[in-house]
Parts: C-alpha cells; structure tokens; sequence
C-alpha cells in the first residue's frame, strides 16, 4: 500500500518533468548538454581521434582541417583531442570541489539557520564577509600555501564556494524554522537534530540543485582560471586553462585557434550548467524569474 | 442624473500557466456621488479584481474581456494611459491592503504626499509641504510636523493606513476605493482607521467603495452592500436587509457563518434543530468542582532581551476544560501558547501539568517526554503548517510513529480514523499539500494533532487564515472532537466572537499580562476592565434585525 | 537626506571597527601562509638562495624566527603595522617599495573597467526591466547568460586576435605604454590623471590606446552579474504595492521610474557592485597576466610561480585593505541610500 503511494507521486513527477522539459526547450538543451558533456568525460579515451599527448612536430600550429578538425598545436598534438582528454580533468575538479562544499556548507548552514543566536550571527558576518573578499585571490593563496597541486585546487574551489552554499542554507533554514509544520514536527516527538536532517534539508535541496548548477560553471572556471596563470595542473596533461594559456603565446601571430576552440569547450560547459541552473530555478519557483 | 460609476456586464480574464482563468464573469454595479457600497464575498470571489480593474491597475496577466465601466459617463476601460493618469488620484483614488508595503520605504510621507498633490496641480515644493501638513492633520497624525520627515518603517500600521488615506484624498478625488483596509490591523486600530475613512469621505462628498471579507465592517460602514462569489454578483440590498432576510442561497450560508455576538456554533453551519436538541447552546458543561487540575501555569515570563513578550502570566486549567486566551498582535498570546507546549523555554515561573512540572524541562529535551503526546497543538496559517513533502498521510504518521510506536497496518488504521474523524475523506489521503484546499490542510494539521490521542490540545488561531464559510465547519469539528474525546482546549484566537462561542473561560492578555479573566458568558456581557471592553467596543457587528449603527 | 554627518561618520567609525577581525583574520592567515609554506623564510630573507648558513642563522635570530610561534606572530603584525612586508627576490627591493609602484596600474584598470561596465550594464537592466518579455528584454539576457560564461583570458585574447591582429586598430598589447613613448612624471602614478596634468594628450591618447582592451576585457566579464541584478531588482521594485499605489495617485511615468523605482532597485545593485569590485581585483591576476600589465596582481603571480612568498603576502594583505575600503564606502553610499539601515 505505501509502495504505491510512494511510486505513484514519482512517476507523477516523471511526468511533470518531461512536460516541464517540453515548454522549456532551453532548458531541456542546456540538460542534454551538461549529460553529453559528463559522457564525453567518462569516455574520452574512447573519444579523441589522436593521442592527446604524442607530438608531431612537422605538422606544428596548423589551422583547422578535415584531418585536425581543431588544428594543432606548438607540438603538432592534435587540439581538439586534447580538448576532448581535458573535459575529464575539468568536471571532476569542478564537481568534486562543489560537491564537498556542498555538503559541508549545506550542513553548517542549516543547523546555524536552524539554531539562529550568536553564533548563527557570526558564522554570517563571517561568511558575508569572505565572499565579498576577492575569491579568486584567496584561492590563489590556499594554493600557494598548500601547495601546488591538483587536489588543492579543489580543495580551495571548495572553500570558496562554501560560503555561497552556507549563506544559501541558512537563509533557505530561516525563512522556515518557525513555520507550524517545523513547530508541528517538534510537536510530534522530532528532535532538533531530526527537524533539521530529515525535514529542513529535504525542503531546501531543489533550491540548492539550482545553486550547485550555477556554481558548477562558476567552479570550471575558477579551475581553469588557476591553471591558466600556471597554478595546479601542470603541462603537458591537457587542461581548458593550459589550453588557453599556451595558445596565448601565439595569439599575436594569429594562431587564433589555439585559444578559441579549448574557449569554446569552456564556455560551452559553463553555459550549459548556467542554463540549466537559471531553467531549474524557474521550474522550481517561477517568482524569481529572472 | 446619471450615477458616478456604472459598471457594465464587466468580465476579466487572467491569463496563467494553467490557461485563462475567468476571474470576473459579467457584473453590474453602480455607485451614485457621496454613496458608500460594500463590497463583500470570500476568496476568490473576485472582489479586489473589481476594484483593480476600475482603476485599471490590474497585473499583467489581467485582462478586461468585457463590458464598460463608465466613471461620470465616460468609459474607463478604453482611456489611454496619458487619460487614466489624469484620473488617478485625482477622480478615482484607492487604499490598499498592507499599508507599510503601499508606501514607498525610502521616501519621506511629506514628499510622498506631496508628488501626490503635485501629480495633478501646480503647487511650489513649500505649498505642497504646507498641504501636505493639513493633511496630516485631517487623518489626525500627532505631532503632524515631525510626521513629514518620517520613513514609514518609523510609523505603526495603522499610521501608514492614514498616511495611505491622507494621499488618497490628497486630490480630492470624487471616488475611493479602499480594498481590505484594516485587514491585519487589530481590531481596536481598525475601528479607528474605519471611522476615520468614513467620516472623511462623508465632509468631501466622496463616494466610497470598501471591499472587505468582513460582512460586520460592510454593515456598520456602507449604505448598501452586494455580495460576490465566484466571480459574479450574487446579491445587492441595503446591509440590514440583507442581513435579516438574505434571499440567495450563497447569501445566507455566508451570513450564517459569520459569527456574531449572539451566534452559536450551531447557527454558523446553518443547523436549524429546534432549541434543546442537538448542539447545546452552551458550549460544554463545566467540570465538577474539586477536580485535579490539568495544567496549572504559575508566573510565566518570557523575555527577548530586554522586552518581555510574556511578564507573568498564571492560569489554571481542569481536565476537558476549553479556555480562550484572546487579545491583539503583541499582547503575547502565541508565545504563551508556545511556552505551555513546550516549543520554546520560559525565562520565569512553572508549568504543572497532571501535578508533574513541565517547565523545567527544556524545549531541547521535551520531544522525549512521556508528556509529549498529552500536550498537542493545531497551528494558525493551513498553508505552512504541513511539510510540503509530506503526503496527508506521511503527516499525520509521522507523530505517531514517533510517540507511539505503531507500525504497520496498526499505524495505517489509526491515520485513516484520525482523518476520517476530521472529515478528510480516505480519497485525499495520499495528496500533498499544493493539492489540497485551505479547509482540506487545517483538517490535516486537526487529524496529526488528535492521532496521538492528547489530553490538551492547544489551538493556536486555527481558523484565522480562513474564509467564514469553512471557519464555521471547522469550529464545529473541533467541539465535536473536544467532546468526544473530553480533550481541554487552550484556544488562542483574536477573534472574541469565536472564542466566546469555544470557550466556558476567557483570559483577555494585553502586553504580556492579564487583564481580565471570568467565565465567557459573563465576560462577554459585563467586561470589568477598560481594555476588554474596547476590545469589545471595536468589533463590528451586524446585527440581523437591529437598526443600522451608522449611515455614510 | 535627514542622516546628518554625525551619523555617517559615527557609521564609518563602527563599521571599520566591525572589519577589524577580518583584517585580523587575514593577517594571521598571511602569518601562516608565510610559517607552513614549504623552505625556511629566514633564506628569503637573506641575501638569496646563496646565502651561507651563518648569515641564514643571523637573519633567523634577527627576525626572530627561534622564538615561539605567538610572539612571532606578534612581531609579525608589529612589523605589517610599521609597513614592513619584507623583500621580493625577485626584484631585490622591498615589497612595499614594489606595491607602491605598481598599485596605480591596477587601480586604473579596475576602474576604468568598473565605470565601462556601469555605464553599459544599468541603462540594459533598466530597459529590459521596464520592457519584459521585448527584444531588448531577450537580448540583455541572452547577454547575461552569455557574459558569465567566457573566461576573462579567453575574450581577452580573442580580443587581442581580432583588434590587434586582424584590424590593427589596438597598439602591441604588453603594458601600460609604449615602450618607445614618455611617461609622464609620475604625481599620481595614474597615467590618463598624469598625462592629463602635464597637458600631453599625445601622450593620453597612447595609454588610453593601451587601457582600452584590458579594461574592456574585465568590463566584459562583470557587465552580465550587474546587468543582471539591475533587472531583477527594477523587475521586483516595480512589481511592489507601492508602484501601484503611486500609480493610483496619478503620478507621471517618469517620477515613477526614477524617483520611486530607479531610487529603490538600486539598493541591492550597490550591494553587488561591491563584490563585482572584488570579483575583478581577482580578475586582475588573469587580465594583467594576458596583456602584460605592470599592476600588483602579476608582480604577486611572477612572485608565486618563482616561489617568492613575500610579495604574495603582501599581495594578499594589500586586497584585504582595499576590500575593506571598498565595503565601507558600499555600506556609507548604502547608508546613504537607504534611510531604513541607519536605524539598526
């Protein structure tokens, strides 16, 4: 009996979701982007036309032709296989670094937003007072003082996220902590620890799928902007960031698709995440459509 | 002559995701000069969408599909924008609800009054200032003065109602149409800012439209009243007609419902039993004498801070006893609601309850208490009061699998009979939240809170949120259930007609403290303190059978 | 405005005090950075890599470097209070001399992007919010979603390509001049306030040419996020009770817009106007890296990547400075703006 009452609403949602999909094209787009995107990672070895790493120097910095559909490089390494080995590098940096701050800030926030008082206050000026301090700075920083490696950048992607998702917590945790039905779960036998882990978290997790979505783009390129001034990943393993930052040697003469083409798979990626976000957000809560 | 405003078979559609919603079907109206109509129906009933689409200040989505309004002959729905800005304020003002928001936060009131008085006439900065005072003075702001350099977050609601009022009139506009003035304002302010708006439109000569849920403010402040539902216009008369001898059906159940000071729960769901049968007309008979007492609260005080949101208050309660605690926002009667059930900590004073103390308990701990099932509470606003996630079913199991243990077909046989007692048919009981109506979500937030089987069920504004109609229905479960289950009540309300029809015993609080206490009947009739009785001054009635207490 | 100096002042005064235990909680985060980072500072701090061991054991007694971690730490904010940030290897001259040089480069970029990315980005919000749903409506945010999404070094590059390369109409993109023009004698180390100064607007032209592109690049990346909330927030002012109720009082469209819509939905774009600042000081590093720019941000990066920590210190500490700067003037401006925050 409960199995029915449990799969009928799912399957219900299935529904609403494909119809969702429907009258939002653009976001149903922006989806299948964002799952290529995974796919291509997850098989890119499978994926590049060229060994991403093997040098051909004779056929060095040659523009886009139906043999190097991107071109080549300083080395003669085919671009657009490096750009296809690189996807796998971007999206775990990016996903691992957001899914740790997620689960780390989802938590302190809510039980601070839960628990409200003074130290709810302060872990907010605190968190208010990180985010507008320049991000990129102090990840640059943590890696400089970590060390320059890969697991530090995420690591210091996930620490400057993590006060965007504390922030969003608690202020999701506030504006519900003192409705009836969080009273009426303390009514009905529910420990504080309880309210907050099995009602409060699930009622704000659509709203920080929305937020995880944004920050995704926001993470690619944060990683990619660490690798370009040279922090993190190291040449020759192909990255978006290094991509970019040795085509930029060649710019001035004109090697134009050295640095466009690993731009495009970078924007691309953060486009597709950032729509998806923005589609969630409307599906989710149309009054903040913006 | 022909009258100031005339509405013609006037239909407005809203478009929305769902597809166009009809949200006025084709009504007529008209209102000559200096006349006061009431406007009166439930939610959704189109009322405010009347008012909105005569001053063409409809959302987006809203749309005149039909008719004519015709203001002094001249059709308002096909008036440019450039011509309807020349009416605004000028010809046609409005009042809304929730005056803080209607003003504009970061604009002092003498520079709002006065772009209201230069929208339409050329006056210096200094005049429109020094006008801007006179009006401050009619809607009897004190010390007016100081007033002009105030932000609104620095005045009370109710001086932003005037305030609202003051630019309303500013222009002298020939018609005002006031949407839900007072709603969410106390009852003694709102009599107040009431008496004011009539009394200001009686000296200009206005003609005034108010549009409340409210039939009592319909017929003490309005000349004539038409009643709406659904979106049409089911019935028009003068108030006290309609009031003794409603003729439509939709008419009567709503006059029915509205409780009034003589009302019973049975006249408010239209029961017409002869006298002595059925429902009593007192509401329950009092518990023998010498009874141990159920709950007995001794000091209670409650700070924030320096503020004390609750400064000593002691009551007493007997097993199967219902006590109102009545009085208006910040007398402090949630918080003592919450305290006694043990939501949050007391700063001072105990809490007996069945001779065991309570109060020492912390909140943090009570949920493992073996009192945690007697005491229960039914929450104000339906619409948050059940996790929306949580299916019908889902919330109402879910207190009593953690207080009781059950499982099972156990636990699925006593959440069918909680729902069933509550009138929640078996058909909802797998719906979520967004799938139900507002009467459908309070009887969910009754069915979780009985399923436990309490002793003592506080009921924090249950109705509140609610229109008349399904108040009534909902008043009449809960005495049912408090009299089958011999449950005590503490019954937190605002409203003092509902609560003398629940209660055998009021408590009337104001600032954190008692002011009154006594039995209902007696309070009600003969209040001993200052303060209850203008309470009781401020309610307005509608009497059916009486003379009308004012005419515009 | 009724908020008198006093106030504003007494404001200034408090909010300064409440950026206290940030500056503090950098300070101690830059201490650290400098204590675990990898190597013996003392060796920094001596002549170089090639220093003997005694001199290295001199300069480890001199900074007081055997002494225990907290009195370090001590001497440590004594030193950064006195101005004191230590030497760069790298250019062998003291790290404040170096920050001094070189702030004014990266200040100007920073505004000269801000005032483009202002100047652009509220007029688009503005017309798109009071038009939803139109062309102009579409293509702002088509323009947002797209804004976000290009990495600064990406369009400044292809910026480079298309400008320098294929229309000639940018100079060679490495630094702020020329390297065959004058400078200007350095008053305020602003070279279009310097040129502008002296008269030489031969001169002016020259590095104006040269600020564009970067400037650009980084308006790029920020116009989005500022166009962005400035629609939503004039979308949602206009949206509340009190336009309607101006509207209900007959007041003219323009007083509508500007005096009561425009005056309000700017508040919260005050707010991100703030961290868009900080935002592009961290885009400094990438845009300054790009276009060879003399500022702070790539002395800090050459400093990193030769693993000369003192000038990233005194980077950090330098952002933090002018993060709190920036904050207090947002909140004074916000203050100003909004007479409901002078009253908590």
């Amino acid at each position: 009996m409960r199995t029915l009452a449990v799969t009928a609403p799912s399957r219900a949602m299935l529904g609403h979701l494909a119809w969702v999909l429907r009258r939002n094209p653009l976001t149903a787009l922006a989806s299948a982007g964002a799952l290529a995107l995974c796919l291509v990672a997850l098989f890119s070895p499978w994926l590049t036309p060229y060994d991403p790493i093997a040098s051909d120097v004779p056929i060095a910095l040659q523009p886009p032709s139906a043999a190097h559909w991107a071109g080549t490089d300083q080395l003669g390494r085919d671009l657009l296989s490096r750009i296809i080995a690189a996807t796998r590098l971007d999206l775990a940096i990016a996903l691992s670094a957001v899914g740790l701050s997620f689960v780390v800030g989802a938590v302190i926030g809510s039980f601070c937003g839960y628990a409200g008082g003074k130290l709810d206050r302060a872990v907010g000026r605190l968190v208010d007072v990180l985010m507008a301090f320049p991000l990129f700075v102090l990840a640059m920083a943590m890696v400089a003082a970590l060390g320059n490696r890969v697991e530090n950048i995420v690591v210091a992607t996930a620490i400057i996220n993590l006060p965007f998702y504390i922030r969003f917590a608690r202020a999701e945790v506030n504006i519900r902590r003192d409705l009836g039905w969080v009273e009426a779960a303390r009514a009905g036998g529910e420990s504080h620890a309880s309210v907050v882990l099995r009602y409060l978290l699930p009622n704000i997790l659509p709203a920080m799928a929305v937020q995880i979505s944004l920050n995704l783009g926001w993470a690619i390129l944060n990683a990619a902007g660490l690798s370009f001034i040279g922090l993190g990943v190291r040449p020759p393993t192909p990255e978006w960031g290094i991509l970019v930052a040795e085509g930029a040697r060649f710019i001035t003469t004109g090697k134009w698709w050295l640095v466009a083409f690993p731009g495009l798979a970078l924007m691309l990626s953060v486009l597709c995440f950032n729509l998806m976000g923005d589609g969630l957000r409307d599906i989710l809560d149309p009054r903040q459509r913006t | 002559m022909s009258p100031l405003l005339r509405i013609e078979n006037l239909s407005v559609t809203f478009a929305t995701r769902a597809g166009p919603i009809e949200a006025l079907r084709g009504i007529d109206l008209t209102v000559g000069a200096g006349q006061t109509l009431g406007i009166v129906g439930e939610s959704g009933s189109g009322k405010s969408v009347t008012a909105f689409a005569t001053t063409r200040l409809l959302d987006r989505a809203g749309r005149i599909a039909g008719g004519r309004i015709l203001f002094k002959g001249q059709d308002v729905s096909r008036l440019s924008g450039k011509e309807m800005q020349a009416l605004h304020g000028a010809a046609i003002s409005m009042i809304f609800q929730n005056p803080r928001a209607a003003l504009n936060p970061i604009r002092t009131v003498g520079l709002q009054l006065a772009d209201a008085l230069r929208a339409h006439r050329d006056l210096s900065a200094a005049a429109a200032r020094a006008r801007a005072l006179d009006l401050l003075k009619a809607v009897l702001i004190r010390d007016p003065e100081r007033r002009l350099d105030a932000y609104p977050h620095e005045l009370s609601g109710g001086m932003c109602q005037r305030v609202m009022i003051a630019l309303a009139v500013a222009c002298e506009p020939a018609l005002l149409i006031a949407d839900e003035p007072t709603t969410g304002l106390d009852v003694t302010t709102q009599k107040t800012v009431m008496d004011l708006l009539a009394r200001i439109a009686a000296e200009r000569g206005m003609a005034m439209i108010l549009i409340t849920h409210d039939l009592g403010l319909a017929a003490k402040y309005c000349g004539r009243v038409v009643v709406m539902e659904r979106g049409r216009l089911v019935e028009e008369a003068a108030p006290g007609r309609l009031f003794a001898h409603p003729q439509h059906a939709y008419t009567k159940r709503l006059v029915a419902a509205s409780p009034t000071p003589n009302s019973t729960l049975a006249d408010l769901v239209g029961e017409t039993r002869p006298a002595g049968s059925g429902i009593p007309a007192a509401p329950h008979p009092a518990p023998p004498r010498g009874t141990a007492l159920l709950l007995e609260v001794q000091d209670l005080v409650k700070r924030y801070g320096n503020a004390a949101a609750v400064d000593g208050i002691s009551l007493r309660m007997r097993p199967g006893e219902s006590l109102g605690l009545v009085g208006e926002s910040g007398s402090g009667k949630s918080t003592t609601s919450r305290l006694i059930c043990r939501l949050i900590d007391p700063s001072e004073g105990t809490i007996l309850f069945d001779g065991q103390s309570i109060g020492d308990v912390p909140a943090r701990d009570f949920h493992r208490s073996e009192l945690r099932r007697a005491i229960q509470i039914v929450f104000q606003d339906p619409n948050d009061s059940l996790n929306p996630r949580f299916s019908a079913f889902d919330s109402i199991a879910q207190p009593l699998k953690r207080l009781t243990g059950l499982r099972g077909a156990a636990l699925r046989a006593r959440v069918m009979e909680s729902a069933e007692r509550s009138g929640l048919g078996p058909d909802l009981i797998d719906r979520f939240p967004h799938q139900l109506s507002g009467g459908q979500k309070a009887r969910i937030g009754i069915a979780r809170a009985i399923a436990v089987r309490p002793r003592f069920l506080i009921l924090d504004e249950p109705t509140a949120a609610l229109d008349v109609s399904v108040q009534a229905m909902i008043l009449h479960l809960l005495d049912l259930l408090r009299r089958e289950d011999d449950l005590a009540f503490l019954f937190v309300s605002h409203d003092l007609n509902v609560v003398r029809m629940m209660c055998e015993r009021t408590i009337v609080l104001q600032n954190g403290r008692v002011v009154e206490e006594g039995a209902s009947e007696t309070l009600f009739a003969r209040p001993q303190s200052a303060y209850a009785r203008e309470l009781l001054a401020a309610i307005p009635h509608f009497d059916p059978g009486a003379p009308l207490a004012a005419t515009a | 405005m009724r908020t008198s100096l006093g106030a504003t002042t007494g404001r200034a005064a408090r909010r300064l005090l409440s950026s206290a235990p940030a500056l503090i909680g950098v300070l101690v985060f830059t201490f650290l950075l400098m204590r675990v980072l990898p190597g013996d500072p003392a060796v920094f701090f001596a002549s170089g890599p090639n220093a003997g061991q005694a001199e290295i054991e001199a300069v480890r007694k001199q900074m007081g470097l055997d002494r225990p971690i907290p009195e370090q730490l001590l001497r440590y904010l004594g030193d950064v209070g006195t101005g004191q940030l230590g030497r760069s290897m790298t250019t062998g001259q003291p790290v404040m001399k170096d920050l001094r040089e070189r702030l004014p480069a990266s200040l100007e970029l920073t505004f000269a992007a801000l005032l483009i990315a202002l100047t652009l980005s509220i007029p688009l919000g503005i017309l798109a919010a009071l038009r939803p749903g139109s062309a102009v409506d579409h293509g702002v945010r088509l323009l947002c979603s797209l804004g976000v999404c290009v990495p600064t070094f990406v369009s400044g590059l292809l910026l480079i390509y298309v400008f320098y390369y294929l229309l000639g109409f940018a100079p060679d993109p490495t630094g702020r001049l020329d390297v065959f023009a004058a400078a200007p004698p350095g008053i305020t180390g602003f070279l279009l306030i310097d040129f502008a100064l002296t008269g030489d607007w031969e001169g002016w032209r020259a590095a104006a040419a040269q600020l564009v592109l970067p400037a650009v690049t980084m308006a790029l990346f920020v116009i989005a996020p500022l166009a962005r909330i400035t629609r939503a927030s004039m979308l949602a002012v206009l949206g509340s009770d009190f336009i309607r109720t101006a509207r209900s009082l007959g007041l003219s469209r323009t007083q509508i817009v500007v005096t009561y819509a425009l005056r309000n939905a700017i508040l919260p774009v005050l707010t991100i106007a703030g961290i868009v600042f900080s935002t592009m000081l961290g885009a400094n590093v990438l845009v300054e890296k790009v276009f060879s720019w003399p500022g702070v941000a790539s002395y800090a990066l050459d400093a990193l990547l030769s693993s000369d920590y003192a000038p990233v210190q005194g980077f950090v500490l330098l952002m933090a400075v002018i993060f709190v700067a920036v904050n207090l003037v947002v909140d004074l401006l916000y203050g100003l703006a909004d007479p409901r925050v002078s009253i908590s």
